[in-house]
């Protein structure tokens, strides 16, 4: 292998966590909830899917328990924004905040121990063309399920009748209600969908990204998920896009850190951050502001009557 | 199983006032919960996390200390906060205050520079702060970029700008390689209250702080805008309130008193610039905001508060093996409980079986 193909190869490790984070997001925030907890989702699920993965020697119970330690703490979430139409902002920051510590908790038993990598899954035939062959068809199981998630998501979206149920809430809550539409259970497995993605992307970071646990490991990446989901203007083929930009820079600048180019380390450190407000920027400058976002994002439902 | 909200149309102060105790108690025992998990004493941990802490004159203090630049970034969130904006990037306003402050202070070390040295860097760390709290809100104004992400973005950025000046220009060269600077000065040393006292002239700025807000808030036209901008944004329109000049006077406003939090802690605290200078203040100035109902008293009461949580937290590592992230926890619960509460106050929450009800 080129070292260009091993370039590549882990912008896909880098990207992958994102994006099934930001699509997770995405659709919380298309039925019109602004889930800010997506970090502290992320770092529960990373911390329970190692402690479980360590456990039970199992990569699978471990995913498992990343997916529904991301969900428990989103139906926390659910229980507050739905349940007592409180401010999602500072709910979401909370559920940052909790995240972030609690992980610390139940990550504290397993810092130092390693995991084995999870073997590639091999396409036979189509992995033996050249470049793109390794790139795109011998990677992890996570991989191939995260494009697919993509996917689905994209066709519930927009072909299912379910999906025009979440986006017309999103759009207009009262008008949904009027209508006798489920706004708070379409809502509740939202935010749980979402939930149990960022849980997920902790688990990639944890179970195959790193390999092991250590506290903060998320490093930012749930808010920067959340950028994600701004910049693809709400479209779940955008996030694919944004997000392996995203896990380009932060390989590249990874690369050129041990390059050595004489650049202070730290500011390619940075360059990730920098990106994020850069493209959250240019996005604002094309379209002027917030294009694409649901109507009642962020705005608490308490029906009139 | 269903919840049934209806806004309550008259919200009684006393309900108002009681919330966050309510929140405060609800949190304590859920944390309590926690530990009763994690095979521990409940009692044996509110020992150390409250009691003892509040019995000793020393914890008192330390209390004081650790309360100060929270109250400082609290306030100053509060302002933002009325204004229905997000700055959660205090934490790197916080940073960016600290490094321009240093910058005078590790400049003038070593000369006989005088009594101008002080003063002259706490406004250093006041305009650091509020230019870098400036950023997210030029881009909100101007570009209408979402200030929640560029805010917290950018702290990031300051935490790997202090780290660069920590580990390069600013280390002391005789330090042993250790990631510092030199120690300040004590020209560049914000002085203690007391003789033998740990706190500092920085509870003073916080109680200033709080007090001229209290003035602002209540008494001014500025005050009046900031609520109607957040309350009825429309209607601040109609009254001819710029939103672009509230916006940018809010974030200056917080960035500022977060950048004098982070000269206060770093001159009459740490004594150095390093790559780590903060508790994660920034950030729990959010919880003491909320907790404090975004009211200046009641800031200085949260900030206090979330002070013991800090303290409690370093105590029962070291007596009970309770690991520090346990604090951040609670924080979380803490501010969960106030949100809850606060819903609770504006609304009547019923729980209705389905079908039942009406």
């Amino acid at each position: 292998m080129t070292t260009f193909e091993a370039i590549l190869l882990t912008i896909v490790t880098a990207s992958t966590p994102l994006l099934i984070a930001a699509l997770g997001e995405l659709v919380t925030e298309r039925s019109g909830v602004l889930n800010l907890g997506v970090e502290g989702m992320m770092a529960m699920g990373a911390a329970c899917s190692f402690a479980a993965a360590v456990t039970f020697d199992s990569t699978v119970l471990g995913v498992a328990a990343g997916m529904l330690a991301g969900a428990l703490m989103a139906a926390l979430f659910a229980l507050l924004v739905l349940g007592f139409a409180a401010n999602q902002t500072g709910s979401g920051l909370a559920l940052t905040i909790l995240g972030l510590g609690l992980s610390g908790l139940v990550g504290a038993p397993f810092v130092g121990a390693r995991r084995d990598p999870v073997p590639p899954v091999d396409i036979p035939g189509l992995s033996d063309i050249p470049v793109i062959g390794r790139l795109f068809f011998e990677q992890d199981l996570f991989v191939y399920a995260s494009i697919t998630l993509t996917i689905l998501v994209a066709l519930y979206l927009v072909r299912t009748r379910s999906g025009l149920t979440l986006r017309s809430i999103g759009e207009n809550h009262t008008s949904a209600n009027a209508l006798g539409l489920p706004v708070w259970r379409v809502r509740f497995w939202a935010i749980l969908f979402g939930g149990a993605c960022a849980g997920l992307a902790g688990a990639y970071l944890a179970l195959v990204y790193t390999r092991f646990w250590s506290p903060g490991m998320t490093a930012g990446r749930g808010w920067i998920a959340l950028a994600l989901v701004v910049f693809a203007a709400w479209r779940p083929g955008w996030v694919l896009v944004g997000a392996y930009i995203f896990g380009a820079a932060t390989v590249l600048q990874l690369h050129a850190q041990a390059a050595q180019f004489g650049v202070p380390s730290q500011l390619l450190s940075a360059v990730p951050y920098l990106a994020t407000i850069l493209a959250l920027l240019l996005l604002s400058i094309r379209h002027g502001r917030a294009i694409g976002a649901p109507g009642s994002l962020g705005v608490p439902f308490v029906p009139d009557r | 199983m269903r919840f049934e909200l209806t806004p309550r149309t008259n919200i009684s102060p006393v309900m108002r006032a009681v919330a966050p105790v309510v929140a405060f108690i609800t949190a304590f025992l859920i944390a309590g919960f926690v530990i009763w998990l994690m095979g521990r004493s409940p009692i044996a941990a509110f020992d150390v996390y409250v009691l003892q802490p509040l019995s000793d004159p020393w914890s008192l203090q330390e209390l004081v200390v650790k309360a100060t630049p929270l109250a400082l970034i609290a306030i100053g969130l509060s302002y933002c906060f009325r204004a229905n904006l997000w700055n959660i990037g205090a934490e790197g306003q916080y940073t960016m205050g600290a490094i321009f402050g240093s910058w005078l202070a590790l400049n003038t070390h070593g000369t006989d520079a005088g009594l101008w040295v002080l003063p002259l860097m706490l406004l250093l760390s006041i305009l650091g702060g509020a230019l870098y709290g400036l950023i997210p809100a030029f881009l909100k104004t101007r570009f209408g970029v979402n200030e929640i992400l560029t805010s917290l973005m950018l702290v990031y950025v300051a935490q790997q700008i202090l780290d660069y000046l920590a580990r390069g220009p600013w280390r002391d060269p005789k330090g042993f390689n250790f990631p510092q600077s030199v120690t300040f000065d004590p020209a560049a040393t914000l002085p203690s209250i007391l003789e033998e006292s740990r706190v500092h002239y920085g509870a003073i700025f916080a109680l200033v702080a709080i007090l001229v807000t209290a003035v602002i808030l209540g008494r001014t036209l500025f005050g009046y805008r900031l609520k109607l901008t957040g309350d009825a944004p429309r209607a601040a329109q109609f009254a001819g309130f710029s939103a672009r000049s509230t916006t940018l006077a809010v974030f200056a406003i917080s960035g500022g008193l977060a950048g004098l939090a982070g000269i206060v802690e770093v001159s009459g605290q740490i004594g150095q610039i390093q790559p780590s200078i903060s508790n994660n203040y920034g950030f729990t100035a959010i919880t003491v905001a909320f907790l404090g109902r975004l009211n200046p008293v009641g800031i200085l009461i949260a900030s206090l508060v979330v002070a013991l949580t800090f303290i409690g937290g370093e105590n029962a590592q070291i007596l009970l093996k309770l690991p520090l992230d346990l604090t951040q926890a609670f924080q979380g619960i803490l501010l969960m409980c106030v949100l809850a509460a606060d819903a609770m106050v504006s609304y009547r929450i019923r729980f209705a079986t389905r079908g039942g009800g009406k």
